[in-house]
């Protein structure tokens, strides 16, 4: 009866081509709207390092003022980033597996080459874990040892559009480029990494491009260099030098540490909790101790990558496509109606109630899935529509505004739900008509 | 084989209650071929559709077929539509966008027959009615009488008890209403018992019995003085059945 009732659902939608398309076209407006949206929400809510998130943890002091908290809205929550000083005694520790302290600079890369640029760069000044914890892919060479954080030797990590744009692309490690006013040998060029959002550092968003240059965390303090991130700093201190700053109670730095197993975790908690202790002994951390280590889904939900305004708009979205389907079910109904008399007379000759419900479910079942797949075509006009608006300013965009299988199905299984409940009112009132009513008419 | 005993039908709207009929009383026995005459709005049509099963009524009982119909579910009207029932109407109502192969089919989809059994019921019963070989025909490349042979094919193809017919030879030229007539009149000789309601005095004349409905009720009724012999009683898949 299945290959039956397809074959009126198509003869159904040839004799009524136009009530039909506009059917289609309302599901799949409902759908792409959903789509998007919902795309959009799904990346940002992404944890784009999820196989690592029982090892990877951002680690958190409470160093603040001890008068009012860092965060007012979520008192209980320490600072984001950590002291210099803090940093560098947390390095310490061997404990972690990996441990990356790290914040965000600029450098201005000189390749020598006459037909390049020189080009200011965004830089993150970094031990050299942070590659393998977090698994940031390299096209040629590999990252620096922990020799080259101690020195720190003169190297430098370079991103695949750099190494494109600098040298064409070619295996450049070895080779030498200057930043600023200083010579780094090349030892590795990275393939393209493109994590959304950009957990690992979310002090200015969560739709960063990632850096173009990695170079080792001690050319920080050989070089004074000044944070391109946020630095912020709650006691009153005399800082003038650079020296002044990295003792100060300044928070500016990202740290990161990766354990091999939950025991490694709790010891470090352990000694994190001591390390506070000590401290406080020596005059500081004046607040309540308050260490956290958070893994990647709770370091996303600290720093609200999805907003209160992302979920108000998926539930708009959903909304939007629940008109959609209430404007749907009034042209079903009309759609049916017009052919009630063919209805009445499949009654008269035996039709039941269930053999006409069923019927016009199947087109109606069908009749979602084709605005199912019409609404992909538009969510990745959409999308494409979106890539082009802001892939100038953000890369990322490009990433987050693709539709990945996860997204096609959930519009697929969106579009059959909406279609059976735009169809179920219709196809049971078409079930219900007394046949006599439409055998005169027909 | 159809017995109505005090049939009452009322049609409401908020202003009008319409008797459409009233304490109507009917007997059919088995082979016969009744026309049912009257003026319009007497309630031939409402007499047909309840006998069809199409409509409920208010009061009285309705025995078809040796089985009370008069309170069954709307599934159980629909099984008996189905396989005890064949209809014929003014308007032939074919279903434009299917050939006449597949219309002739519609009834026997919703009996779950198999694919050759509804084949052979198919090609049988466009066989009788002479138009085998227009089967792949749609419904508009056929004449009117042509159609109408078509809805009697769809109707005999369920092998019914007995066929209802509502002025079927209202939309046709005389020369194809006397060529459906024929094809009514065997038939009702191949043993179908044939209800047919029409206006036209010529064609009730050629009915075995006829019965006038005025103002919703019989009131010129001939009791049926059987028993009715017919020449040959054969069903649309071929096989003898019992008279």
């Amino acid at each position: 009866m299945l290959s039956y009732n397809l074959r009126l659902a198509f003869a159904s939608y040839r004799r009524n081509p136009t009530l039909t398309g506009l059917v289609a076209s309302a599901i799949a407006i409902g759908i792409a709207v959903c789509t998007i949206t919902l795309t959009l929400y799904h990346a940002l809510s992404n944890n784009p390092i999820w196989w690592k998130n029982d090892q990877l943890y951002a680690v958190t002091i409470d160093s603040w003022d001890p008068e009012r908290p860092d965060n007012d809205k979520h008192p209980e929550r320490p600072p984001p980033q950590l002291t210099y000083k803090d940093a560098l005694a947390l390095l310490k520790s061997d404990i972690p597996m990996r441990k990356v302290a790290m914040f965000k600079s600029t450098r201005v890369l000189d390749s020598g080459k006459a037909d390049v640029k020189v080009k200011r760069m965004d830089t993150r000044v970094t031990t050299g874990d942070f590659f393998r914890a977090f698994d940031v892919p390299f096209l040629y060479g590999g990252p620096w040892g922990a020799a080259a954080d101690q020195g720190p030797e003169p190297v430098v990590v370079i991103s695949k559009e750099v190494n494109e744009k600098t040298f064409g692309g070619i295996n450049s490690v070895g080779r030498t480029v200057r930043l600023d006013d200083r010579d780094f040998r090349i030892i590795g060029v990275l393939d393209t990494w493109q994590p959304a959002p950009t957990y690992y550092d979310l002090n200015n968003g969560s739709l960063e491009n990632p850096e173009d240059i990695y170079i080792p965390f001690a050319w920080g303090e050989a070089l004074e260099l000044e944070s391109a991130g946020n630095t912020n700093c709650w006691k009153s201190e005399q800082i003038n030098t650079f020296k002044d700053f990295t003792n100060s109670e300044c928070v500016w730095i990202q740290f990161w540490a990766e354990f091999s197993s939950k025991a490694d975790h709790n010891r470090f908690q352990s000694w994190l909790d001591g390390y506070a202790k000590d401290q406080k002994k020596l005059g500081r951390f004046p607040r309540p101790l308050n260490n956290h280590l958070y893994n990647v889904d709770e370091w996303l939900d600290f720093n609200e990558v999805v907003t209160k305004d992302n979920r108000v708009l998926v539930g708009l979205a959903f909304m939007f496509l629940a008109v959609c389907v209430v404007n749907t079910v009034g042209l079903l109904l009309a759609k049916f109606l017009s052919a009630a008399s063919l209805s009445g007379l499949r009654r008269a000759l035996g039709a039941s109630r269930r053999d006409i419900f069923q019927q016009h479910l199947v087109e109606v079942i069908v009749l979602g899935l084709a605005g199912g797949l019409l609404g992909l075509i538009f969510s990745a006009l959409g999308l494409w529509g979106l890539r082009l608006m802001f892939a100038s300013d953000f890369d990322q965009y490009a990433s987050l505004t693709h539709m990945d299988p996860t997204m096609m199905g959930a519009a697929i299984l969106l579009s059959l739900l909406a279609g059976i409940a735009a169809g179920l009112y219709p196809a049971w009132r078409i079930g219900r008509i007394q046949p006599a009513t439409y055998l005169k008419t027909q | 084989m159809l017995d109505m005993q005090g049939i009452a039908k009322i049609f409401r709207t908020d202003l009008i209650e319409t008797h459409a009929l009233r304490n109507f009383d009917l007997k059919v026995e088995a082979g016969e071929f009744v026309a049912v005459t009257g003026p319009s709005g007497s309630g031939k049509t409402t007499f047909l559709n309840i006998a069809g099963l199409l409509e409920t009524f208010e009061h009285g009982t309705y025995r078809l077929d040796d089985q009370d119909v008069s309170r069954i579910s709307d599934d159980q009207r629909s099984r008996l539509r189905n396989e005890k029932i064949g209809f014929i109407f003014q308007s032939f109502n074919l279903i434009p966008d299917l050939n006449i192969y597949d219309n002739v089919d519609v009834p026997l989809r919703y009996r779950r027959l198999s694919a050759s059994d509804r084949h052979t019921r198919i090609t049988s019963a466009l066989d009788i009615v002479g138009l085998a070989s227009r089967m792949k025909h749609i419904p508009a490349q056929l004449s009117g009488g042509q159609q109408q042979r078509v809805a009697i094919a769809r109707a005999l193809a369920g092998d019914p008890k007995f066929l209802l017919a509502d002025e079927p030879t209202g939309n046709l030229d005389s020369l194809m209403a006397r060529q459906v007539m024929d094809l009514l009149e065997e038939i009702n000789r191949m043993g179908t018992t044939i209800i047919m309601v029409t206006h036209d005095p010529d064609l009730a004349r050629r009915a075995h019995r006829n019965v006038q409905i005025i103002d919703g009720q019989v009131t010129d009724y001939k009791p049926y003085e059987g028993p009715y012999e017919p020449s040959a009683i054969i069903g649309v898949t071929g096989e003898r059945a019992s008279g």
